[in-house]
């Protein structure tokens, strides 16, 4: 009877982890996965080092609810504001997800420099991960411009000045800032094309910008390895007890783990 | 004798030797295909020209011009003797990685060098649409705001138009307008922009308006004020004089103003330009006049140096 149950166990096995084999077989995209979740990282790492993954869910939350939105949204200055009332007050959970996008933001820019601080307290911005912290940096700058640019689409009191104000702070800057101005508003003054510039750059330019440059960003968390808070004994190149093959840089950058295969 | 060669003959790429002619003929079809839609006679000035070169390039393939330099002595043949210049067939290459500029390597630079033009003639197009449009016929033409009568002497008088009917109201513009009296025998009026020469909110008439005398014909709305003590910005708090000088806060210069014209007695707003400063007030006014510039640019003094190019305005 307990044999008969543990080959039917075993059976279960076979038959969920067919598909996935399957998929391994000819991908090893499984295998990428656990490489990726499962990799290994210091010991005495805390808290403050889920910010980052934090960040990340959160550009996930506003990148589905701004794709959801902009199912009822219309970039046009006659329709807009009436578009987001009708998504506010008509449409069956439109409030919510309006909302989730729009306080998401906050919540997005916060962790953004939540974030950083984490990483420029531990010195995590070291070598070998320099070029880490000026892809964050260039993210922060592209989230800083998708605030600015989802903050007209409203298409409000509130909206329109704040952009004219925005824009032409952008104006103020030395040389180069009046032609950035008038190209943000699309001409000398604000007009009709301005809302759909914005609205291009808000949801099609900026987001595939930032989309490529996450993947850069993760690609150096995964090759560079997660550093070890400042307080840690196996600080970032000291501490090494066994002498490690790529010259004792334990806390900096590990060996790639054995492959299965 | 048969020289011994270390490459079988039958093994050796059979390629043909560069040459440039192809390149006239392709520039012959192109033309012809051209000439097809456009007119008979380039149709036929492309035949001629891709016949001519096709008559070139088989002359050369079959007349066997020796077309790549021979290398003095074969490097990989020690064995063998030294060959008579002469004798034929050992005249070619011996093997491709003696060239002096690989084929390998012209071709990883056409790709790139292609990859490139067309990426090029892909991305200019795309980023101009993108770009010119903002810069590309910008003028302001100039609106009616109606009879000269609208304007009483010395009040301002709130004046709001579309600037373009087809945009709606996201083009209306407001404008200050005051009458200042006969000039020299003609009629004076001070035109001022309600945009802040701070970072462009729209400035108040600090004073009430007189909302029964309003007055409203096509897109232009005309509200007269009743006594008004200057100009002030909600958004951050400049204040200006009746004259659009800057009083307190933080703008930068006056007010911009418009230039206007009069028609068959009616009032037509024009250009906007940038205004450093007024000096007197009314008819007798001095403007220093600079050109468009955007709000938060000083337009005189060290400051102005910062922006010495404007857009087209």
């Amino acid at each position: 009877m307990a044999t008969r149950r543990v080959t039917r166990t075993e059976q279960l096995q076979q038959t969920i982890l067919y598909p996935v084999d399957w998929l391994e077989e000819r991908s090893g995209l499984v295998g990428g996965l656990k490489y990726f979740l499962f990799r290994k990282v210091p010991g005495d790492i805390n808290w403050f080092q889920t910010l980052g993954s934090a960040t990340l869910t959160a550009f996930i939350v506003q990148a589905l609810t701004g794709s959801i939105l902009a199912m009822y949204y219309k970039p046009d200055p006659n329709s807009a504001y009436p578009s987001i009332q009708h998504i506010t007050n008509d449409v069956w959970a439109g409030w919510l997800v309006r909302g989730m996008h729009r306080w998401g933001a906050s919540v997005f820019i916060i962790l953004m420099f939540m974030h950083m601080g984490r990483v420029f307290l531990f010195g995590a911005y070291k070598y070998p991960r320099e070029l880490n912290w000026v892809i964050g940096v260039l993210l922060l700058a592209m989230g800083l411009a998708e605030g600015f640019t989802g903050y007209l689409l409203p298409w409000d009191q509130t909206a329109y000045w704040a952009t004219v104000v925005g824009i032409n702070l952008n104006g103020t800057a030395p040389f180069l800032g009046p032609f950035i101005a008038q190209f943000l508003q699309g001409g000398t003054y604000i007009n009709a094309d301005t809302l759909a510039r914005f609205y291009a750059i808000h949801m099609l330019l900026i987001p595939g910008a930032i989309i490529a440059l996450i993947g850069l960003h993760l690609y150096l968390v995964v090759r560079l390895g997660v550093t070890s808070p400042p307080w840690s004994r196996e600080a970032a190149g000291t501490g090494s007890i066994i002498p490690s093959r790529n010259g004792g840089r334990r806390g900096l950058t590990r060996p790639r783990p054995r492959r299965s295969r | 004798m048969q020289p011994h060669s270390p490459v079988d003959p039958q093994d050796q790429p059979h390629v043909p030797g560069p040459s440039l002619w192809p390149v006239g003929f392709a520039v012959g079809v192109v033309v012809l295909l051209v000439g097809l839609i456009v007119s008979w006679w380039i149709a036929g000035l492309g035949a001629l020209v891709a016949l001519a070169f096709a008559f070139l390039w088989v002359r050369d393939l079959t007349v066997g011009t020796p077309l790549t330099h021979t290398p003095e002595v074969p490097p990989e043949s020690p064995t063998g003797p030294a060959l008579p210049a002469t004798d034929g067939p050992a005249a070619m290459p011996l093997s491709l990685s003696d060239e002096r500029f690989p084929r390998s390597k012209f071709l990883e630079l056409s790709t790139l060098g292609l990859g490139g033009v067309i990426g090029g003639i892909v991305t200019a197009p795309a980023l101009g649409f993108m770009i010119a449009p903002a810069f590309l016929k910008q003028g302001q033409k100039d609106h009616d705001l109606g009879p000269l009568s609208d304007f009483p002497e010395g009040r301002y008088v709130v004046a709001t138009y579309m600037a373009d009917a087809a945009q709606g109201e996201v083009s209306r513009r407001t404008a200050y307008v005051r009458f200042n009296g006969q000039q020299n025998g003609q009629p004076s009026f001070s035109v001022i922009s309600n945009h802040c020469a701070h970072l462009g909110c729209p400035v108040q008439p600090n004073g009430p308006l007189d909302e029964q005398n309003k007055k409203q014909h096509g897109d232009v709305t005309l509200i007269p004020t009743i006594s008004i003590a200057g100009f002030g910005c909600p958004c951050h708090g400049g204040q200006y004089d009746t004259e659009g000088n800057r009083t307190s806060g933080p703008p930068v210069r006056a007010l911009d103003r418009y230039s206007f014209s009069i028609r068959n007695g009616r009032l037509f707003i024009g250009k906007p330009f940038s205004v450093s400063h007024v000096d007197g007030a009314g008819a007798s006014a001095q403007i220093h006049k600079w050109k468009l510039s955007f709000p938060g640019e000083p337009v005189s003094g060290l400051e102005s140096w910062l922006y010495p190019i404007q857009p087209p305005h």
